[in-house]
Formats: structure tokens, sequence, C-alpha cells
């Protein structure tokens, strides 16, 4: 079978369409599953009390937030090496979903913090390097929309993404080194006692949850954006995209 | 007529920005002026206590110097890309990345190091001394170059871009986080006792680090402004 066809985005488009059922099928049974045994079946932590069940939403945000920059980063730089139209629109696609993921594991680490902590936000190294990844998100994105022509928008948020994904490991190691400087890590989730398998268990499901609900979505952003851009394309042939050819 | 040597077009370009800045000295009396003022707004806003404002002397002149780098940034591709000198630029047939790196440095001898000569008299307002002043005027001196080098890259992705002043702003701060919290902990452990030499080598490393890196994704970035 040959793949490379579908590197042409009107050859994606279709393919991209069959993908989406499945992938949100899955997402959701995996959510509703981890979200289960997250809040029902899990004991309760005897340290934490209830709160701790934030981090079944809170530990998978995190690293999906992380894992798509890189995914982003990966499109981008195949982008600029291969001159590949689709690899921005993925780009392109991948970054709000990214900073959503960003975003809500901020917004649940606040949520967590001031039962556990005290306190809505503390210069935690984790927190901060996380806050500063959804600034490069939002450089990202805005870089993006700031440039009119299209293919000097794709190739410098390109770029810019790639700059991005060097800086992150560099911030976090600078910013931990910081932190461990002025006062000693108050709370370490590597020293917390070890899991308990369930609870793993839930947070895994979660997590590939978030995976496949990141895939849904993504791949119908891009379908959004190939249809944006190919707009020109579809209008002189539009049998070449079956769906369209029926709305129209 | 033979073709210029590498070294020749460098010390060319060098040349050339540094005249140019010497011609137009009020755009460089500017970015000083601001620095001065913003170190000088903290006292008003904190409070005259000298301990306090011994503890907040690294940060605040730090991140003064750092909002200082970032209002020149402009300066370094913009005229150029105008005046289509940049485009000429391109076309030389030596590495790009090197010629970037000669406009990183012209920029920095104008932007950064009246910061650093300049760093020694902030310290004394704020009431730092001795061993202290020795080390912000380092860390400044270390750390500024490589301000200049990462806020090149940005400089050159938004060349040309509506909003381009505060959008650089926004690509840029982000990437600054490590140079802020090296520069600003060697001057806040060497008073407490530690000795910053830790955090200057940190400094140091990351200085060769994008020296090493910046030059080439600035040059790839003009590209793509240019093409």
């Amino acid at each position: 079978m040959n793949w490379s066809k579908y590197s042409a985005p009107l050859a994606f488009y279709p393919l991209a369409g069959r993908m989406i059922p499945w992938f949100g099928t899955v997402a959701a049974l995996a959510i509703a599953v981890g979200l289960y045994i997250g809040l029902l079946v899990a004991p309760t932590d005897f340290q934490q009390g209830e709160a701790y069940r934030i981090i079944f939403v809170h530990v998978p945000a995190a690293w999906m937030s992380m894992f798509l920059y890189v995914v982003m980063a990966v499109w981008a730089a195949v982008g600029l090496g291969l001159n590949a139209r689709l690899s921005f629109m993925m780009t392109q696609a991948i970054a709000p979903t990214g900073a959503m993921f960003t975003f809500l594991a901020l917004l649940t680490g606040a949520m967590w913090g001031k039962p556990t902590w005290g306190a809505w936000w503390v210069w935690d190294a984790r927190l901060t390097s996380e806050l500063i990844l959804l600034f490069q998100y939002a450089g990202v994105m805005l870089l993006r929309t700031s440039i009119d022509d299209q293919r000097r928008a794709d190739r410098a948020s390109g770029v810019c993404a790639l700059v991005g994904v060097v800086n992150i490991p560099i911030i976090y190691f600078s910013v931990q080194w910081w932190n461990t400087l002025h006062q000693g890590a108050s709370v370490s989730m590597t020293a917390a006692p070890k899991m308990a398998t369930i609870m793993l268990t839930g947070m895994l499901l979660m997590t590939f949850g978030f995976w496949m609900y990141s895939l849904a979505v993504i791949l119908s952003r891009a379908r959004c954006v190939i249809l944006e851009r190919e707009s020109l394309q579809l209008w002189s042939k539009p049998s070449s995209v079956p769906e369209v050819a029926g709305v129209r | 007529m033979s073709q210029p040597g590498l070294w020749e077009t460098l010390r060319g370009i060098i040349w050339r920005d540094l005249l140019l800045a010497i011609r137009r000295r009020s755009d460089v009396a500017i970015s000083v002026l601001f620095l001065v003022i913003v170190a000088s707004l903290f006292p008003l806003g904190v409070g005259p206590e000298p301990a306090v404002l011994r503890t907040i002397a690294a940060g605040v002149l730090w991140v003064a110097a750092l909002l200082a780098c970032l209002l020149s940034l402009g300066r370094v591709f913009t005229a150029d890309y105008l005046d289509g000198v940049l485009e000429q630029m391109l076309l030389i047939a030596q590495p790009l990345p090197v010629l970037v790196a000669g406009k990183v440095f012209a920029h920095w001898v104008v932007s950064g190091l009246p910061v650093v000569l300049l760093s020694p008299l902030l310290g004394l307002q704020f009431g730092l001394e001795g061993e202290a002043l020795g080390m912000l005027v380092l860390s400044l001196l270390l750390g500024t170059p490589t301000l200049s080098m990462i806020g090149s890259i940005g400089a050159a992705l938004v060349l040309g871009v509506r909003g381009s002043g505060l959008l650089v702003a926004l690509l840029v701060l982000p990437l600054y986080v490590p140079v802020l919290i090296f520069g600003a902990g060697a001057v806040t452990s060497s008073m407490a006792g530690i000795g910053g030499e830790a955090n200057l080598s940190l400094l140091g490393a990351c200085l060769v680090v994008s020296v090493f890196f910046a030059p080439w994704a600035t040059a790839s970035a003009l590209r793509i402004a240019l093409e």
C-alpha cells in the first residue's frame, strides 16, 4: 500500500474523516472508564484526602501538553525539511489542543494546590515551566496569525516551535535549580509513596483517552485547515473531496 | 577584483553597523535612558528601605537590562530590511550565519555593552557593594550577549510583520528565562556568601550554546522572511 499519497492534503482529507469517529469513540470510552476508576474506585489518599483525585486529569493533561509540543515541533521540522504543506497544516492543527492541555494542567494544578499546599499558585519548578510552555504555545500561534503570507507564516512559526523545543529542557532545569536554590523543594511528586496499581491504571487510561481525544480533535481541525487553504483547488474540481461536493 | 575574505566581510559588516549607530546616537541614548528610568521606578514603587532594595536589586536590574535589550531588538534588522541591504547581504558569497553573528555582535556593542558599563552605578543606587557589585557586572557581561543572540532569532522572525514590537516580546521573553535566572542568581548567591561562580559557569554555557545555534536559526528565519 502506498502511504505517501496521503501526504497530499486532498487525499488526506477523506482518510482523516474516516478515522475521526474511531478515535473519538475510543477516547470517550477510555475517559469514561478512567474517570470511573479515578473518582469512584481508587482509594482515598491517606495524606491528601479526596483532593488528590484531580491528578487523574492533571497529570495526563500535563503529559499531553509537553508531548504535543514535541509532536508539533517534529511536524514543523518535517515541513521545513521536506517542504510538505500537510506537515504545516498539522502544526497549525496541533497548537490549540496543546495550549488547551497546558491551560488545563495549570488550572487543575491550581485547584489541587489550594487544598494541598494552601495556595493557588506556588513558584514550583513544574508549574513555572508549564506556564512558560503556555507562553511558547501562544507565541507560535500568534506569530502564525500575524503573518499574512501563508507560506511565510508556516515556516516562521515552524522555526519558532523548533527554537522552543530546544529551550524547554534548558528552561525546565534552570527553573528547577532556581527553585531548589532558594527554598528547597517543599512538595515533590517523586518522593511521594509509590502509587497504588489501581491509581496508576486510572491515570494511564486517562492518558490514553486524552491521547485519542487529541487525535480526533487535531484531525478534525486539520480537515478545517485543509478546506480553508485548498479552497481554490476545491473550487476547480469539487469531485476530489466527495463530502464537499455533496454539501455543495 | 578579488572577493573579500570571510574576515574582511565580517569586519566590514560590524564596522558598518557600529558606524550607523554612532551616526544615530539618540537610538542608543534612548535604550540606556530607558534602563535607568525603569530601574529608578522600582524604589519609588517598593519603598526606600535599603534592606528591601538590596534583596530585589539583582532581579530588578536584570529585568531592566532584559527589557532594554528587547526594546533595541527592532534595530538589528529592520532598517536594513526596509532599504534592501538585507537582501544584498543574503546574496553575499559567505555563510549567512557568520554575517548574522557579526550583526548581532555589533548590536551587543551598541545596546548590551552600555548596560554592562552602567550597571555598577545602578547597583549602587540599590545599595549593592563590593563583591556583589562586581558579580552584577560580570553576570551582565556574560549574559547580555546571549540576550542579543536569542533576541536576533525573534527579530528575524517578525521582520516586517504588523505589531512586530509586541510580538517579538512574546516570542523572546520566555526564551530569556534561563539567562535571567542564572544572571540574577549569580548576584543573589554571592550576596548570600555562596559565591556566584556556578551561576557564571551556567551563563557561560548559555552563551556558548546560543553563539553556536542562534545565528543559524536567525539566518534561516531571515531567508524565510525575504524569500
